[in-house]
């Protein structure tokens, strides 16, 4: 598992990135009520908004820490958005996409490196 | 009910320690820090209140005193009348009305509570509550008309706090037995648990319940007195904007600013029936015209057919593509497990039922205009 200081997680298998945002993330946003995701073939730049994830409160965008093309999003969140918040880094994944560059993965941190991150903005 | 964010380092309320040993989540809110949630999370801490009781420092409201140096409450309340468009001659000791401050033009510069203190000796005595985010520029606003003769003391001991939800009447009964039959919209000066208290009975929620006004040295311990009930949770702003967005009130600054008049607003009501026609307070044109001509905007309640919430500022459109008005108010309603929102649309749109489209991230959703609250009221009706 990578992790961006974006509090996004990128599970990679092969050349298929698995994509959803941190425990750290859920935490903060709160109870999670709405998740808008990407488009079945939608094509993103690293950087791209690519879904968003609405709290009782606010809206927050989940940028694409890839450039790739999206494979399939999960369909159980639009029922059951609280999926984000019980179990962020499992069932609670957005989406799914193609890895293009995979140098891309490169500067990204691994769980230590993310949990010093986090440790950081204390 | 107003929300600003200062750059000048916040102020904190009396309360302060008191959020933070409860873990809340403290954000800079209209020049206080205040707490925005507590570890319940805004979800459960809304859904509490509407079950149980929820507990709010509300302490960054202004609190202030009108008074007359002859002893009247007559001259008082007359000078009162001159800057809102409620009834405040009538008001009999220990009653409490909503109302608004309107500019020359009839926009509304605040919304505020005006109550008749009814403790004997106190009685010609007017106790405003005003938004924290407007409180300089309304006392302002009195000091620029006050006339010689009449006082406003702001108020700088006192703190305020909420509790609400069906739960709230037996918690304070418990101490204070008139509390559990004291009417919708009146108050008493009276202690609770030997802590002298203002209680009214009023809120922000839609749900019965209590605003306190108890000064600064003993708010911990009333609230230390409420919070050993296992009725009772803490509730922070985030719950707080939720239950009032349920219940169909509006937050100034958002819902209501200047550019508002309260007829637009669908206030009417809070203007009695002889001061539309008599006039005499600032902006009395305006809601005089609003009334003969209807005004050509109208706030409503917008239920979003989807699961996704539109947020304030969303552009709302008819189903042919014009724009027609604008969401001031949206998010996600706990209670009604769906997003809700409120706005204001051009008139011939207003009628509830009415089918529109809301631009959410550039893509037209469904929604429909629908009558406010979203949530039934829960007051104590007697």
């Amino acid at each position: 598992m990578k992790y961006t200081q974006d509090h996004e997680w990128i599970k990679v298998d092969g050349d298929i990135a698995t994509i959803g945002i941190s425990v750290h993330a859920a935490k903060a946003l709160g109870d999670i009520v709405f998740v808008e995701l990407p488009e079945a073939e939608a094509e993103l730049e690293k950087g791209d908004d690519a879904a968003v994830v609405e709290s009782v409160k606010a809206a927050s965008e989940v940028y694409a820490p890839l450039s790739g093309v999206v494979i399939a999003g999960n369909e159980a969140l639009e029922d059951a958005p609280e999926t984000v918040n019980a179990d962020p880094e499992g069932e609670g994944w957005f989406f799914k996409m193609t890895i293009t560059d995979a140098s891309e993965l490169d500067d990204m941190m691994d769980a230590a490196a993310y949990k010093e991150f986090l440790e950081s903005l204390d | 009910m107003s929300e600003e964010n200062t750059i000048t380092e916040s102020k904190r309320t009396a309360l302060y320690d008191f959020h933070v040993s409860l873990g809340a989540k403290m954000v800079p809110f209209a020049g206080y820090d205040m707490p925005v949630q507590y570890p319940l999370g805004v979800m459960k801490e809304h859904l509490h209140t509407r079950a149980k009781a929820g507990l709010f420092d509300v302490s960054h409201m202004g609190q202030a005193f009108l008074y007359a140096d002859d002893g009247t409450f007559e001259m008082v309340a007359k000078f009162l009348e001159t800057l809102v468009p409620c009834d405040v001659q009538s008001l009999e000791p220990g009653q409490q009305r909503y109302t608004q401050f309107l500019g020359e033009d009839g926009g509304i510069l605040d919304d505020l509570m005006v109550s008749r203190l009814g403790l004997e000796g106190h009685r010609h005595r007017i106790y405003l509550v005003v938004n924290a985010g407007c409180k300089a520029q309304d006392y302002a606003h009195i000091e620029k008309h006050l006339p010689t003769g009449i006082n406003l003391r702001v108020s700088e001991d006192l703190s305020l706090i909420a509790l609400q939800g069906p739960k709230a009447a037996s918690v304070v009964s418990q101490y204070l037995p008139e509390a559990a039959i004291l009417p919708f919209m009146r108050s008493l000066d009276i202690p609770i648990n030997g802590i002298w208290c203002h209680i009214s009975r009023s809120g922000y929620t839609g749900e019965d319940g209590y605003e306190i006004s108890v000064q600064h040295k003993d708010v911990v311990a009333l609230c230390e007195l409420f919070m050993a009930h296992d009725d009772v949770e803490a509730i922070g702003l985030g719950a707080r904007d939720s239950l009032r967005l349920e219940a169909g009130l509006c937050l100034y600054g958002h819902d209501i600013d200047t550019t508002t008049s309260p007829v637009e607003a669908g206030l009417t009501w809070s203007i009695q029936k002889h001061r539309r026609e008599e006039g005499g307070f600032l902006g009395a044109e305006r809601v005089r015209k609003d009334l003969a001509e209807r005004p050509s905007r109208r706030r409503v309640g917008i239920q979003p057919l989807g699961r996704a919430p539109a947020r304030e500022g969303t552009l709302i459109q008819s189903m042919d593509g014009q724009d027609i008005g604008v969401i001031t108010s949206g998010g996600f309603g706990p209670s009604v497990s769906a997003p809700v929102a409120m706005g204001y649309v051009i008139r011939k749109y207003a009628k509830s039922g009415t089918e529109v489209q809301l631009i959410v991230r550039g893509k037209a959703k469904p929604a429909k205009t629908v009558k406010l609250p979203f949530v039934p009221n829960n007051f104590y009706r007697g």
